[in-house]
């Protein structure tokens, strides 16, 4: 900006100049397609507006020209790195609009691979979050131990990454002995490495200095935004799908809702880890309860008709409220299927909050706001 | 593992006939009159979602459950549905010039914005706008619905009351075509930048 008139001038005699800065759509903070405009005055922010859509898919338009069992596969494909979370809410909108009973056994299993996914989905963001910090190591380590619930999953389903193991009525097949002693083994193995993760980075001081008090996103925010997940939770509001809209077998369980009023980006952090071993509880309940029996309902109609109406689903995935919501004109093909990504959301403040940060601190808040972009975008 | 036909039904009604081209399942797609997605008795000034009431009623419905005491007392006309069925706890159907009060009024009792979206009611020369609120402390969750005319879709923002509304909206312009006014930016938000064309309308059929 050229100085013109004495009016853009400072006291100082400085001229207020700002500057447009462009982070991504390439960029490593963003893992994924996502361009953040950027305003800044020297070091600071003044504008921040995320720039969307650069892996746009259209999956709902998808989901109007296919049947349910054929939109399925899709909704693996949302948020990779909590796929099990997603396809459950699929089935879920489904099963409801069907008035289907899934047998004990299957909502056991679906609850076990939706948490070793959410495990699996944390350790990346963790990995992620210190890459973007500067400590490249740490991500190694998460890895290594990601690797073992791949695997898992693999055996069960063949997939690593785009599971759609759930099916409309249960489960696509039943678990073996490999699968649960893996399962027992893996908790057995989490648990020192997650006080090993504390002990390495968690009260790490330069990991401390750089999240603590930073990016602050209140309560009040959150609501008016809509953010679920770690940010509510990191700002002390107990927000979790699995406990305020139970579903499944999660009433079943004995587990915690980790929250910390902070509300900055070590909050956000805290609530994470804390969740890490949350999940291992529950799937050590899971394994030890697990029922015995079929793993489909029995009677799952060969063509799927939903009654006319419509049909809401929420779940919480790795990175919050997760809402399918199907409008049926009773037909094989979905009239309407509306996804509700937790990451949108979540995202939809980085704007307001922000605001005059110092760009490696909103760096560090985009990173404690675990994004995953083809969330946002579908 | 196990992975015989006999448990991979799902898998196989994949076959059936429905692997239909976009272009050639929209247009058998008429829907049933708003049976479908309100069966909410409409409000006063709501014409449009009046018109398309259904005549009859399937079998036997069941009475809806009450309105939630925390949404009972307000102005918002709220019927109550059951949550086991339908995922929400109360819904009710405005005319387009309330949905801001109605998010003032949900704002007021500490709900959140959950998500917007439109459908396309072709048959019936309508668009519906879908408002989804849950409630960050309780189990509640509300739906709003407005219908506006298909051919001049346009109704108020409530991304004032709201700002995560914003978003929404704009996305929800994107694939609909819907105009919020006093919006600040309806500029393509997942679309590209120079997209004319709204994928959700149940007429469009491909890039042009």
């Amino acid at each position: 900006m050229l100085v013109k008139d004495v009016k853009e001038v400072t006291a100082f005699g400085v001229p207020q100049e700002t500057f447009v800065l462009n982070v991504g759509p390439q960029h490593p903070a963003t893992h994924g397609v996502l361009r953040v405009k950027m305003t800044m005055d020297g070091e600071y922010i003044v504008k921040a507006e995320p720039v969307c859509g650069y892996i746009h898919r259209m999956h709902e338009k998808m989901g109007e020209n296919r049947t349910y069992a054929q939109f399925l596969p899709n909704t693996s494909r949302i948020d990779y790195l909590s796929s099990m979370n997603y396809t459950h809410a699929f089935v879920g909108a489904v099963e409801r609009g069907l008035k289907l009973q899934v047998p004990p056994r299957a909502e056991y299993l679906r609850v076990i691979t939706s948490e070793l996914n959410r495990i699996s989905s944390h350790l990346v963001w963790w990995g992620a979050l210190l890459n973007d910090l500067g400590g490249w190591t740490p991500l190694l380590y998460a890895f290594d131990d990601r690797e073992k619930i791949l695997d898992l999953l693999e055996g069960i389903c063949g997939a690593r990454l785009t599971y759609a193991y759930y099916r409309i009525g249960g489960l696509y097949n039943d678990v073996d002995d490999d699968f649960l002693n893996g399962t027992r083994a893996f908790v057995k193995h989490m648990r020192p490495r997650l006080k090993m993760y504390k002990d390495l980075v968690t009260d790490n001081i330069i990991l401390r200095k750089r999240l603590i008090g930073i990016g602050p996103i209140s309560a009040e925010m959150c609501r008016k935004y809509g953010a679920t997940g770690q940010v509510i939770r990191g700002a002390g509001v107990a927000y979790d799908v699995r406990r305020v809209e139970p579903y499944s077998a999660y009433p079943e369980f004995d587990f915690e809702i980790p929250t910390y009023p902070e509300a900055d980006s070590m909050a956000r952090y805290l609530v994470h880890m804390a969740e890490l071993e949350q999940s291992l509880r529950i799937i050590e309940q899971a394994v030890e309860k697990l029922p015995s029996g079929p793993v489909m309902a029995e009677k799952v109609p060969r063509v799927l008709k939903l009654p006319a109406g419509d049909y809401c689903y929420a779940v919480e995935a790795a990175r919050g409220r997760f809402l399918v919501r199907i409008v049926s004109d009773n037909k094989e093909i979905p009239y309407r299927v509306k996804l509700r990504t937790p990451c949108l959301s979540n995202l939809s403040l980085f704007e307001e909050a922000s605001r005059g940060m110092l760009l490696p601190d909103a760096l560090a808040l985009m990173g404690s706001l675990d994004l995953v972009i083809p969330d946002i975008d579908r | 593992m196990n992975n015989s036909p006999a448990n991979n039904s799902q898998a196989q009604s994949v076959q059936s006939p429905a692997l239909a081209s976009p272009g050639a399942a929209t247009p058998s797609l008429a829907p049933k009159p708003a049976a479908a997605a309100s069966p909410a008795p409409t409000a006063p000034a709501a014409p449009a979602a009046a018109a398309a009431k259904p005549a009859v009623v399937s079998a036997a419905p069941p009475p809806p459950p009450p309105v939630p005491a925390a949404l009972a007392h307000l102005k918002v006309p709220f019927q109550g549905a059951d949550y086991s069925l339908k995922g929400y706890h109360a819904e009710a159907t405005v005319a387009p010039d309330q949905v801001v009060a109605a998010a003032e009024a949900l704002d007021k009792e500490g709900f959140a914005i959950d998500t917007i979206t439109g459908v396309d009611w072709m048959a019936q020369g309508q668009m519906e706008v879908v408002y989804d609120y849950f409630h960050p402390e309780k189990t509640l969750r509300a739906v709003i619905r407005t219908r506006v005319p298909r051919d001049n879709p346009e109704l108020p923002t409530i991304s004032k009351v709201f700002p995560g509304a914003n978003w929404h909206e704009r996305e929800t312009h994107d694939f609909f075509g819907i105009r919020f006014t006093g919006h600040p930016d309806l500029s393509p938000f997942l679309l590209p930048e120079d997209a004319t064309y709204h994928p959700l309308r149940k007429d469009f059929t491909s890039c042009s």
